[in-house]
């Protein structure tokens, strides 16, 4: 289970809390959405449950345990413009050994081509290097996969295929899912549960999610 | 008010040493817009959506060539005459906020461009109030600098500089990419009045959704090309679509079926045969031999042998 423990975060002290107090559980297998409006904290929720921020309160446990602070991190994170989250100067077969080595089965179910190896992240198109990203997220030791805004820069057809690669792999490896999305349909589409948050409610306080 | 005719674009590259190869991205694209009509553009990511904004308003890098009829408002558009019209008659709400000068306050940017869109000094200020107010900026953000502003904000300077001239063709880059439903939904609003008031817009998106909820017509854009235009009421069900591609497009919203059983089309070919070939579950020997030519059909019209 991936569990957040009164989690709290700000960026910086003169700053106001973006959440504080927040618990939030993911089961392995589970599909859990999440949507509120711009700016509320969704991105570094995401990215503190990731462990690419730490947390000014609260923590962050796997299964019971801390997140590692080196190796490869159970929590795994996909951002909405995959062209900012590769190496610019390195050939998607380098980026895609960043993790582990993709297995053939893995490329294959992405539909990730043998000539893409050989090119730089801008050569290919922005679903196509999400695949790539998709591949490196995917390594034998990932259990959870923090979806931010994956598809929403990508037309409804390469948005459809992707999701059905991601949902047919977690459900074969029980992979926990965060959906963060403003589109409230492909959320009730996938997910089995949703957190969203109100209007009236300036941070995410004190919510039993 | 605009009339494409068989456009293209095409970008020449080395491909080794000083071997140059020409790229086609976009061909035999057609599309026709009438004043206060809402026009959408959708299609693949990637398709070529944005330089079709960019060649209209001869913005494209120097290695680009572009080849077809634009007639604005009954002229053909040359390079001499767009130059004129850019930022006058013509205007882009561009896709990015950075698009903003960082460093100049957003009121100046706003007056800045009211002035080259050939508004008098003395009116200036009034104009640029009468923006502010209409896109519901307080007068504070006018001293604001961009960083200052929320996206859904500086969406709305965006498109505050594009409309305080009295532009009668709006292009819209992708203006909802980003943003939650309700602030998306304000800048689509904007867009729907603007095109009250008699003029015209171009909306590019990738987001049917988005577009649907204001347009009048939509161009389905697939692989560099027009596939089919439709009226926005005929996407209420699978009937009413003519070609497989926006079939394909449609039923793969979340809201439908969600089914992307098609694999996406990754790039444009120079191929002969109908573009959308490779993908297309209906396909047959004509299809690979000849591109079909884009027909009427209903109030539409559709780029394809079997409909």
């Amino acid at each position: 289970m991936l569990e957040a423990r009164t989690l709290a975060y700000r960026y910086g002290k003169q700053h106001s809390w973006l959440f504080d107090d927040l618990d939030l559980q993911i089961t392995a297998g589970e599909i859990v959405g999440m949507s509120a409006p711009s700016g509320r904290g969704k991105s570094t929720l995401a990215k503190v449950l990731a462990g690419y921020l730490p947390p000014a309160k609260g923590s962050v446990m796997v299964d019971g345990l801390p997140l590692p602070s080196s190796g490869h991190c159970p929590v795994q994170l996909l951002f909405q413009h995959p062209e900012l989250a590769v190496n610019p100067r390195w050939k998607v077969a380098k980026i895609l050994q960043e993790g582990e080595e993709p297995s053939a089965e893995l490329r294959q179910d992405l539909g990730i081509e043998p000539a893409w190896l050989d090119r730089y992240p801008h050569e290919l198109s922005g679903g196509e290097l999400q695949r790539v990203c998709l591949a490196r997220a995917l390594s034998s030791g990932t259990r959870y996969l923090l979806c931010d805004e994956m598809t929403s820069m990508l037309d409804a057809l390469t948005q459809a295929h992707i999701w059905r690669i991601i949902l047919n792999i977690a459900q074969s490896r029980r992979l926990g899912l965060l959906v963060i999305s403003h589109d409230t349909t492909l959320i009730a589409k996938i997910c089995s549960r949703n957190i969203s948050y109100f209007e009236d409610t300036a941070i995410m306080s004190n919510s039993r999610i | 008010m605009l009339d494409i005719q068989n456009l293209s674009i095409r970008f020449t590259r080395y491909t080794f040493g000083l071997k140059k190869k020409e790229v086609c991205v976009v061909r035999d694209f057609d599309l026709s817009i009438a004043p206060g009509q809402v026009m959408a553009v959708i299609g693949q990511s990637g398709a070529g959506k944005s330089l079709l904004a960019h060649a209209l308003l001869g913005i494209l890098p120097r290695n680009a060539k572009v080849e077809g009829r634009i007639l604005f408002k009954g002229k053909p558009l040359t390079p001499e005459r767009l130059s004129a019209l850019r930022g006058r008659e013509i205007a882009l709400i561009p896709q990015s906020i950075t698009a903003l000068n960082p460093l100049l306050r957003v009121g100046v940017q706003v007056a800045r461009a009211a002035r080259l869109s050939g508004i008098s000094k003395k009116d200036v200020p009034t104009t640029v109030r009468r923006a502010f107010s209409r896109y519901l900026l307080r007068k504070e953000v006018a001293h604001c600098f961009p960083f200052q502003l929320s996206g859904g904000m500086a969406r709305r300077v965006l498109t505050a500089t594009a409309t305080v001239g009295m532009a009668d063709l709006i292009l819209a880059d992708e203006p909802t990419s980003g943003l939650d439903p309700i602030t998306a939904r304000e800048a689509l609003t904007h867009l729907r009045e603007l095109a009250d008031t008699g003029k015209a817009v171009l909306l590019i998106t990738h987001d049917i959704a988005a577009a649907l909820q204001v347009a009048d017509m939509v161009t389905v854009f697939c692989a560099g090309t027009t596939v089919e235009v439709a009226r926005a009421d005929d996407f209420k069900g699978l009937d009413q679509l003519r070609h497989p591609y926006t079939r394909a497009l449609w039923d793969a919203l979340p809201a439908n079926s969600f089914i992307g059983t098609m694999k996406p089309i990754e790039r444009t070919s120079d191929a002969a045969g109908c573009p959308f070939q490779p993908c297309c579950n209906d396909q047959n020997t004509v299809c690979g031999q000849s591109t079909p030519e884009l027909k009427d059909s209903g109030e539409g019209r559709v780029r394809c042998h079997h409909a």
